[in-house]
């Protein structure tokens, strides 16, 4: 079956960030193909990294890097909203003068074009936030 | 079409469980993940919510999330089910749709 996920939460947040990522992970384990991750609203922040968390606690920007490289995986960032959150891109820090950008590696900067494609494309979509 | 309900707020803090028993329809099912997993519990002061869900839809709770708040003894109600992760995706096979209650 095809997935489309929508993230609208913040990691470390409340726990949307790691439902989501555990239930990507048993799918992608049962054989299910997920045709984008869409990350939305304050799910922006999943993608930086420049997150620093304590060693005994869990990376989850690491996490999704690691699960997307591992199965080819569409991170897709909505682009207004990681904007407006200082989430930037090469391209973007560049158009924005920025010194800095600090999306991670396998994540990229989308619009909400790329959500609605993937819910016409998917069997499933599959919500996750506050 | 059978869709498949999840909510992931305590009854205790949000209304969202409430929403759902009422506007859902017979035969749907109904996911409690994350703190949604408080309404789970045998002789909670708002279990009448689940009890009512029970009569025509099913009504499943998210085994780790109630390991992760220390409930994984704790009593259900009648006629819930425990499922994991791989549950929980199997579910969103077996319904038509899912609708997440945020």
């Amino acid at each position: 079956m095809k997935y489309a996920i929508m993230i609208n939460e913040g990691p470390y947040n409340h726990q949307a960030s790691d439902t989501a990522y555990n239930f990507c992970k048993a799918a992608l384990d049962k054989g299910h193909e997920i045709i984008r991750v869409f990350f939305y609203h304050d799910g922006v922040n999943n993608a930086t990294r420049l997150g620093v968390p304590p060693q005994d606690d869990r990376n989850i920007t690491e996490k999704w890097v690691a699960l997307g490289k591992e199965h080819d995986l569409d991170l897709s960032v909505c682009v207004a909203a990681a904007q407006r959150r200082g989430l930037l891109d090469e391209g973007e820090a560049q158009r924005w003068g920025k010194d800095v950008n600090n999306i991670a590696e396998v994540f990229h900067i989308t619009g909400l074009g790329q959500l609605v494609e993937a819910c016409i494309q998917a069997d499933r979509l599959v919500e996750f936030g506050d | 079409m059978a869709i498949l309900h999840t909510v992931n707020k305590s009854p205790y803090e949000k209304t969202s469980l409430e929403s759902c028993v009422q506007r859902s329809d017979a035969g749907a099912a109904i996911l409690l993940i994350e703190d949604g997993v408080y309404a789970a519990l045998a002789g909670g002061a708002k279990a009448e919510l689940v009890k009512a869900a029970l009569a025509d839809r099913k009504v499943f709770v998210l085994e780790p999330d109630l390991k992760a708040r220390g409930l994984a003894d704790q009593a259900l109600i009648e006629g819930v089910e425990s499922v994991d992760f791989d549950g929980f995706v199997d579910l969103t096979t077996q319904y038509d749709q899912v609708n997440a209650w945020l």
